[in-house]
């Protein structure tokens, strides 16, 4: 009976996601009368964007393999830190993140520097490996975390068995791990390659020319340059088609994978080997930590200067910034809920569509349904929290929907039995254990928001900058020092989001 | 009454079948080999798993189609018989109702039965603070709340040990003693069903066999009985 | 009854703002910023036309135009400000502009007889660098040199359009060979001004493009003089910034009243410091010496609306290919 109505609820929640996202999209195709067949260059683009995603999807996972198994079977004062903050830079605004990056990789930046103390020339980092190394940036930590929920999903006892066999590191791996990995492996290559299908900025920027064009840029290109709403409109459908294709592979391949929360709680493990292995990690984690940390630590630093010139408009701003984040967060945790509760693949799959729509598509579709209606620029903060929701939502079901899927399993049959049902089992069953996933999904909604620039400036809205929008402002007028302050308040205010709802998920709990 | 009529219950190429009564406030020890189907046939009485064929009745009335939580059936599992999340009053209140605030009537209620199974005071404690003994104790509290005339233990004591099963099951008999209710319990040692069971239902070879008297049983087993014993 | 109130209610409220009338101007995001022309344009306009004067930023000039069109002859625009002459061509064929009649006694180096769109600021596209780093003085010379270069995108930016142009209106059917031979220059291509100028600014080129008045801007806020605009022998393309009314204004009077005022010598004078182009009437105070022109004249390249509309789509399509190695 609870599942009837869980199933009905997932329906309901899957069939709004749906209308949200293409209902926009079906404004555009009848505004344009009809779709065009793309160019040539679109193609090209196609071609460019399938590269780098795939690209990007392989050496993020397989990067993150060595960190996310010596996060597995070490255990070190600041561990939970460390991996809270490996997963700063996918709450990082895309152009700051590249500003870091370029600060540590760029010609005067800090590798360069040591470079040339040896006495070798300049790196470049502009091409496919610039594109692929942000990505990396943005996505290693994700696939570290993805893969960590897999490793610490294996029973203890295997590895205790294991190690009462005396079993050797290789035939560990081999027994044990290997299993998992082929479990895990697709769906962590399936959401990183969805997630770089959209990339636009970083994959132009790093890129470094006209060859390195995505599918996103003709989009935007299609939008407000040709102002061609037919070619836009089938560019995204086709971008939307290949996440899917993704989505469906994930979802062949690889099932559960586990919650993301609770991830710091140590597990006593007999199987971490000493010796040059136990070196091995340890180097594998400092390299990690640098590779991550560095471009991050030099943003703080170089906001701290502009702090002194902070426009008037700041806390405005943040207000407007955290409001939008923290609404977005609730919408997002409820329509995921929503979705988990219908514990079915299926539904779960069509949660990841969102990844393959760009903000700029759903907002001009939104306007184009809303502005006969009512007048845009009152409804711009709450679309941007619709826009957002929707780009946090395939993160946050793949951390609800597992872990909303182990409490029905290991304790549905206990509320059936009481015949709690609906709101009870709500209630008495489904929150309390939830309370983790459901902290780690808010925080993340709320930190992806406040760094998203998403369809606040097509809506227009006079007097409601949100941070991001100041910063671009700032820099899109010479103000570069102020630009780099406001970032900084924008990344710390992340992280404090973040930090905020991932410990209160994380209260005491047997 | 229980009565189960033509029961067929097939989970792939595993089949078991089972027709017999059970007379009320009788207490009945479910004997057999591992994998005979012994949890399946109580899953099939408390509605977590359809059979393919046949009835449960009770009082003459079938019981298909009725959730789980609206049968007449308390159930007690092998584990998680409370929410680890929850502390031991609210647990053992989820017996009488879902609402969050209390009557004071069901209050003392809650605070009976804990005082009952030797609990006063451990109300305000979660599951983890307590020992397997004192876990055992709080959901057979809660069963105790839940006043439903049939109680089906798919052998939630396995993992203590003898002395403190003894206990248990001495409690056990206690409880349906002023209850009245009907016991089926799933068991694997013929002592227990000793202890405490009027008679045996074995089961084996795909076949639920009706209820037979325990110590004659016992003292002079069949054929099927004693391959199973081992003597 | 209730209803006879909510009536009652909703005939006041409009008749409150019939008394105040709105004018509404959308423009782009950096004109109505803190620190841009915006809010003291709008004191200004207000203390004279005894109406509420409403901006609503959309993006750049692009993104402008966009949601101009997305809301067709629906919108509640009197007013778009900030079109430049790239855009011009296709902003008129939309239909949803009218003449305002408005002109002006304009110091640009060209003659400007257009009725619709009225220029309110102008600047050229130049190459900005370092006071000791590479100065090349034309195309041919930055191609031949090893500097290096961060250009903006055409299709996602004002000022990688106006470089596109630019080269296509000096080389003409050479195009292709001047992108071919800047392709080793360039570092990278980045979606819009900001990003290329951020990274010009961390050291990643040694030059950007960008105005020639990016220069005043650092000297006049930062007090610093190290940054450099570079005239080009070829030429330099210019950038026209015009307003212009819609034909579906609400408010046409007012509409016209604010393109009068924008090239009034009150607005003219506010323009330079706060949206860092020259002015398009000659204000009546100098402007301040970092204002000085560096560029003659007779060195201004500018494609008309109607030729810039035309070479667009084939010179875009020539730079990719030339940058595509």
């Amino acid at each position: 009976m609870a599942l009837r109505a869980g199933a009905l609820i997932a329906r309901g929640s899957a069939g709004l996601l749906l209308a949200l996202l293409f209902a926009p999209l079906a404004a555009i195709l009848i505004r344009a009368g009809g779709g065009y067949l793309p160019a040539p260059a679109d193609w090209a683009a196609v071609r460019f964007t399938l590269l780098q995603a795939a690209l990007s999807a392989l050496v993020s996972v397989a990067l993150a393999l060595p960190v996310a198994r010596a996060l597995a079977r070490r255990r070190f004062p600041g561990r939970r830190l460390f991996i809270a903050l490996t997963g700063a830079p996918f709450i990082l605004p895309v152009i700051v993140a590249v500003m870091g990056l370029v600060a540590i990789f760029g010609v005067r930046g800090a590798l360069n520097t040591a470079l040339a103390q040896l006495g070798l020339g300049p790196l470049r980092i502009y091409g496919l490996h610039g594109v692929v190394l942000a990505h990396v940036f943005f996505n290693m930590p994700l696939a570290t975390r993805m893969l960590l929920q897999g490793w610490q999903a294996i029973p203890a006892e295997r590895f205790r068995l294991a190690a009462q066999l005396n079993l050797p590191p290789a035939a560990t791996f081999r027994l044990l791990e290997v299993p998992m990995l082929r479990q895990v492996v697709p769906g962590a290559l399936a959401a990183i390659f969805a997630i770089c299908l959209a990339s636009f900025a970083v994959a132009l920027i790093l890129g470094g020319g006209p060859r390195a064009t995505t599918v996103e840029l003709a989009i935007y290109q299609a939008f407000t340059f040709d102002f061609d709403l037919g070619r836009a409109a089938v560019l995204a459908l086709m971008q939307t088609a290949l996440v899917a294709l993704a989505a469906v592979a994930a979802l062949v391949f690889a099932r559960a994978d586990g919650s993301g929360a609770g991830l710091g709680r140590p597990i006593a493990r007999w199987d971490a080997p000493r010796g040059w292995r136990r070196g091995a990690d340890v180097l594998v984690l400092m390299l990690a930590a640098a590779f991550l940390a560095a471009p991050i630590l030099s943003l703080a630093l170089s906001g701290l200067p502009g702090l002194a010139q902070l426009p008037a408009g700041i806390w405005g701003a943040a207000m407007t910034s955290v409001l939008v984040a923290l609404a977005s967060a609730a919408l997002t945790c409820l329509l995921c809920l929503g979705m988990a509760a219908g514990l079915s693949a299926v539904v779960q799959g069509v949660g990841l569509l969102p990844l393959a729509l760009s903000p700029l598509v759903l907002g001009t579709g939104w306007f184009l349904i809303l502005n006969p209606v009512i007048a845009p620029s009152v409804l711009a903060l709450p679309m941007l929290v619709a826009v957002n929701t929707l780009m946090a939502m395939p993160f946050c079901l793949r951390i609800l929907a597992p872990a909303y899927a182990r409490a029905e399993s290991d304790h549905g049959r206990l509320a059936d039995q009481l015949g709690l049902r609906g709101l009870a089992r709500l209630r008495w069953l489904v929150l309390p254990r939830l309370r983790p996933a459901l902290g780690f999904c808010a925080g993340l909604a709320a930190a992806l928001s406040m760094g998203d620039l998403g369809v606040i400036t097509l809506f227009g809205t006079s007097g409601q900058d949100t941070l991001p929008l100041l910063m671009y402002r700032l820099m899109g007028a010479y103000r570069t020092e102020a630009a780099s302050a406001v970032g900084l308040i924008l990344m710390a205010l992340s992280f404090g989001l973040f930090w905020l709802f991932d410990r209160g998920g994380a209260a005491p709990d047997a | 009454m229980l009565d189960l009529r033509s029961l067929d219950i097939r989970q792939g190429s595993f089949r078991l079948r089972a027709d017999f009564r059970v007379a009320p406030g009788a207490k009945v020890a479910v004997l057999g080999p591992s994998g005979a189907g012994k949890s399946t046939l109580l899953s099939v009485i408390a509605g977590f798993f359809p059979a393919q064929g046949g009835s449960v009745l009770w009082q003459g009335q079938p019981l298909e189609g009725l959730a789980p939580g609206r049968r007449p059936v308390a159930m007690l599992f092998q584990d998680g018989n409370l929410f680890p999340h929850l502390d031991i009053a609210r647990n053992v209140a989820l017996g009488l109702t879902p609402a969050r605030r209390l009557t004071p009537a069901q209050r003392d209620r809650v605070a009976q039965a804990l005082a009952r199974v030797g609990l006063a005071g451990f109300g305000p404690r979660r599951p983890a603070e307590l020992s397997g003994g004192q876990q055992s104790r709080a959901a057979l509290a809660r069963i105790l709340v839940q006043e439903r005339p049939l109680l089906l233990l798919d052998e939630p004591f396995a993992a203590l040990g003898p002395a403190l099963r003894a206990e248990m099951l001495d409690l056990v008999a206690a409880l349906v003693e002023e209850t009245g209710a009907t016991l089926l319990m799933v068991s694997h040692a013929p002592e227990d069903a000793r202890r405490i069971a009027g008679e045996i239902v074995l089961v084996e070879g795909g076949t639920a066999h009706p209820p037979a008297p325990a110590r004659a049983l016992l003292d002079n087993p069949p054929e099927a009985l004693r391959r199973y014993l081992g003597d | 009854m209730k209803h006879l109130v909510l009536a009652t209610g909703c005939l006041l409220a409009s008749q409150a703002a019939a008394q105040t009338p709105v004018l509404n101007v959308y423009t782009y995001d950096s004109f109505d910023s803190d620190w841009g022309p915006g809010p003291q344009i709008e004191q200004a306009f207000e203390a004279q036309c005894a109406c509420d004067l409403v901006f609503t930023p959309a993006g750049d000039g692009a993104a402008l135009l966009s949601k101009l069109r997305l809301e067709g002859a629906r919108s509640k625009a009197d007013v778009v400000l900030g079109l430049d002459t790239a855009l011009m061509a296709q902003a008129r064929a939309t239909g949803l502009f009218a003449p305002a009649q408005v002109s002006a006694d304009y110091a640009l180096p060209l003659a400007w007889t257009d009725d619709t769109f009225v220029p309110f600021d102008w600047g050229y596209f130049a190459f900005v660098g370092n006071a000791d780093g590479p100065k090349p003085h034309s195309f041919r010379e930055l191609a031949a040199s090893d500097a290096k270069i961060v250009i903006e995108d055409p299709r996602s930016s004002t000022p990688g359009l106006g470089l596109l142009l630019w080269v296509q209106k000096a080389y003409g059917d050479e195009a292709p060979e001047i992108w071919k031979a800047l392709s080793d220059n360039i570092v990278t291509v980045t979606p819009g001004w900001s990003e290329a100028y951020g990274m010009f600014l961390e050291g990643e080129a040694d030059l950007v493009l960008s105005y020639t008045t990016s220069p005043a801007y650092h000297v006049i806020a930062e007090d610093d003089d190290s940054k450099v605009a570079l005239p080009f022998e070829e030429g330099n393309y210019m950038q026209v910034e015009v307003a212009a009314m819609t034909a579906h204004a609400p408010q046409p009077d007012l509409a016209r009243q604010f393109l009068a005022f924008l090239v009034s010598d009150k607005a003219q004078s506010i323009l330079p410091e706060t949206n860092w182009m020259y002015p398009a009437v000659k204000p009546a105070t100098p402007l301040p010496a970092a204002f000085d022109q560096i560029v003659p004249a007779d060195k201004a390249l500018l494609m008309s609306p109607e030729e810039a509309e035309a070479a667009r789509a084939p010179a875009l399509d020539a730079w990719r290919s030339a940058l595509a190695r």
